[in-house]
């Protein structure tokens, strides 16, 4: 049974079924993903952790859409996931690559936009609202590169809710940024789940990151990568920085998820698939 | 020597140096007295006399039209087939053998060539030939801008349903617009020198006719001036095109500085 | 390989069924047929020494003036300063312009191909250098400095070597140009050589023979392009912007 699922009426947004991914071939198959399942229920907010190395950008990438699963499948709301699949929305950790340095933070965000059928009008009011969210207003017609890294990916993170998805697949998103950017980007993200009612998948290194944030954290195990164990979140909310980190419930999880992981970072690497 | 003193110093050297090398240059015709060498004056003079505005139309102008459209259709050209096969690499492992060939072919080697497919030393012969040689530092700087694109943003484009046209328009073209520009730079110097050479083949107009006619009429006076127009002609072409591209390309200037750190 | 057959075998289809008459464009058989019959008298091998030879020497000079000037001006800023303006203004100045001055001055003899070919190749070659020597990183210069290194040995030791895969990039640039002029010296002055072969085969409208050297031609330009981009990319190895690791 999976504790805390936060709206909706329980039904499965995103499933994936014994996705596993190889690459290359014969002496240098690598096996990037052995085999993981879990699933996502309709506005849940659930967090993925594991050791480094434990192909959690591969798996974020397959869910998107954009890597082919060389086993298993990903579903949307019980559909196949082939190619992007147009209610998801990405955000990439290397935020400055991924926002077009020729345009302006406005035409940055409204670019996704263009081909939904949607009028002129709307196309702005869902820019402006967008970010607002996000607290960039006064920085429409700047160019990405004249802001900070907290507030590219910020930009990065309005341009994904303009664009209206149902579920939003983060990729270690606050890595790059200093500790405090990351705690107020924490803080906005589940301010914009809470708003506009996302589903949320994040994939983070860090676990106080993913028990602050989560309904439930994944915890992946090392290369060939299956999951070890997933554990529900049952901090109340809304959560805050303080408060709920003071939380014993907060420590005592956050020394489980701790010690799964370090026992997977000191485990032996078996080369046969689990 | 303090800062403000050296550099007051560098400011007169730039600008005593070239008045320097006129002067020298004016003294040793004078005193050389070759005919192959004629005064700087008397070039000045047979400059003006030319080409403001006499011989202008006459002949500035042809060359003029055969450099602008051959470069426009090298860059329309290069940057069609530039952005497929920088996108492809199947495509490229059966083009790539062909535009060394070309692309390493000394142009002249064709000049006689094209007079003899084409039937005519006209227009089309000329701005063909242009057009042929100044395709390639377009075509090769296009495709590698393209397989320059940052992986991000191409999977960006991606994830948000970025297909086709659209995305060579939106995405792919301004991403890899800093480098067709370099290559267009080179496109353009080229054009000059590929109309001089085919306008003194094989031509009746041109500023690379009046170099050849000059010659055989034995003179000098005009050659020289027609040598001058050229040099000038090549670095006001050159001009424009930065100007341009400062306009155009602002943006990739502020984003080097502000990725530099 | 498999495109290039394509290509010929698309010439030679064209040529034949008279898509494009063959008076005007040689079937690809009959060329390379030609081609290969030229090249078996020594007529041919001589003209392509002429040019090789022409080539070289206008590179030899082109290099031998490049370097050092633009080595001096490089690690000079005052006379870099002092230079800007002059080579700016000469810098494009297309070479083919000096042809009829070369033709009246110095006749159809090896010195106005030389003449011309190192002039073209002077300005890449030169441009490449001082960038090469600016671009040296200043670090690595006071290191030598620290280590009393005095201004002669820190050049030959510390830019010189930094400058070498610029310097790779102009000798490229610059021995495509060389050629492109020796070439043309031969073409339009009868400076003898495979141009003024080419001449020949127009003038007396020997089409083979035309389409002969201008296959030739291009293989010979293949064939340094190729060399001198293969010693390009050696230079260039150790260089930062090369190195493939983490940026």
């Amino acid at each position: 049974m999976a504790p805390g699922l936060a709206g909706g009426d329980g039904r499965l947004m995103l499933e994936i079924k014994g996705l596993g991914k190889t690459y290359g071939a014969g002496d240098k198959l690598t096996n990037a993903i052995a085999d993981v399942s879990f699933s996502v229920g309709d506005g849940e907010f659930v967090c993925v952790v594991g050791p480094s190395g434990c192909g959690k950008t591969t798996l974020l990438k397959c869910a998107a859409g954009l890597l082919r699963p060389t086993r298993g499948e990903v579903l949307l709301r019980g559909r196949r996931v082939t190619a992007p699949p147009e209610e998801l929305a990405l955000v990439f950790q290397e935020y400055s690559r991924s926002l077009m340095p020729w345009a302006s933070v406005r035409n940055n965000v409204r670019l996704p936009l263009r081909h939904k059928k949607l009028s002129a009008g709307e196309r702005t009011r869902l820019v402006e609202e967008s970010l607002d969210a996000v607290g960039l207003t006064r920085f429409i017609d700047h160019f990405p590169w004249q802001l900070s890294g907290g507030m590219q990916q910020r930009v990065a993170i309005a341009r994904a809710l303009a664009y209206q998805p149902s579920v939003l697949l983060m990729d270690e998103p606050f890595a790059s940024v200093d500790a405090q950017t990351r705690s107020d980007l924490e803080d906005l993200t589940l301010r914009v789940r809470e708003e506009y009612g996302i589903t949320i998948l994040f994939v983070t290194h860090d676990i106080d990151e993913s028990i602050y944030l989560g309904d439930r954290v994944v915890v992946l195990t090392h290369s060939p990568t299956h999951v070890k164990e997933i554990v529900g979140v049952g901090l109340p909310r809304p959560r805050d920085q303080i408060a709920t980190k003071e939380l014993p419930e907060f420590a005592h999880l956050r020394a489980h998820v701790y010690r799964l992981i370090k026992r997977e970072q000191e485990a032996p690497q078996s080369l046969v698939p689990a | 020597m303090n800062r403000r003193g050296y550099e007051a110093l560098a400011v007169g050297a730039e600008i005593a140096v070239p008045v320097a090398l006129l002067a020298a240059w004016q003294l040793w015709t004078v005193h050389a007295g070759s005919q192959y060498f004629p005064r700087l004056s008397t070039i000045v003079v047979e400059f003006r006399h030319m080409w403001l505005f006499s011989q202008f139309g006459e002949h500035v102008v042809p060359s003029l039209e055969r450099i602008g459209l051959g470069f426009a259709i090298a860059v329309v050209v290069g940057i069609a087939l530039g952005i497929p096969l920088g996108l492809s690499r199947w495509a490229r492992l059966w083009a790539m053998p062909h535009i060394e060939y070309w692309r390493a072919m000394p142009p002249p080697a064709l000049l006689p060539i094209s007079v003899v497919l084409l039937h005519s030393i006209g227009n089309v012969q000329k701005v063909s030939f242009i057009a042929f040689f100044c395709l390639f530092p377009v075509l090769l700087n296009t495709i590698d801008g393209v397989r320059g694109i940052d992986p991000t943003l191409l999977d960006t484009a991606r994830s948000y349903g970025l297909r086709g046209f659209d995305r060579i328009r939106r995405i792919i073209l301004p991403a890899a617009l800093p480098q067709i520009a370099a290559g267009m730079r080179n496109s353009l110097s080229l054009a000059v020198i590929m109309m001089v050479l085919s306008e003194y083949f094989s031509s009746t107009s041109g500023v690379g006719y009046v170099l050849l006619i000059s010659k055989n009429t034995f003179q000098l006076a005009p050659m020289w001036a027609a040598i001058l127009l050229i040099g000038l002609l090549g670095y006001l072409l050159n001009l424009l095109f930065i100007l341009a591209e400062r306009r155009l390309l602002a943006w990739h200037r502020g984003w080097r500085a502000a990725t530099a750190g | 390989m498999l495109s290039v057959a394509g290509a010929l075998a698309l010439w030679e289809v064209v040529s034949r069924t008279g898509l494009i008459s063959q008076t005007d464009l040689p079937a690809m058989s009959t060329t390379f047929q030609k081609l290969w019959s030229l090249m078996q008298g020594g007529d041919f091998w001589a003209a392509f020494a002429r040019t090789v030879r022409g080539w070289a020497l206008g590179l030899a000079v082109a290099t031998a003036l490049a370097v050092p000037i633009g080595i001096f001006l490089g690690s000079n800023d005052f006379a870099n300063r002092a230079f800007r303006v002059p080579i700016e203004f000469l810098r494009p100045i297309p070479s083919a312009a000096l042809i009829p001055l070369l033709f009246l001055t110095l006749g159809t003899t090896l010195k106005s191909e030389v003449f011309l070919a190192a002039f073209g190749a002077f300005w890449p070659l030169l441009i490449q250098t001082i960038y090469g020597v600016r671009d040296v990183d200043p670090l690595a210069v006071d290191t030598g400095r620290s280590f009393r290194l005095g201004r002669f040995e820190r050049l030959y030791r510390i830019t010189l070597p930094s400058s070498v895969p610029y310097i790779a990039t102009g000798l490229r640039i610059s021995s495509t140009v060389s050629l492109i002029l020796a070439f043309t010296a031969e073409l339009f002055m009868g400076v003898p050589g495979l141009g003024q072969k080419v001449n020949f085969a127009q003038a007396y409208g020997l089409e083979d023979e035309l389409f002969a050297y201008a296959v030739a031609t291009g293989f010979l330009g293949l064939a340094i392009h190729l060399a001198m981009s293969a010693l390009e990319r050696r230079a260039l190895r150790w260089h930062p912007s090369q190195r493939t690791g983490t940026a």
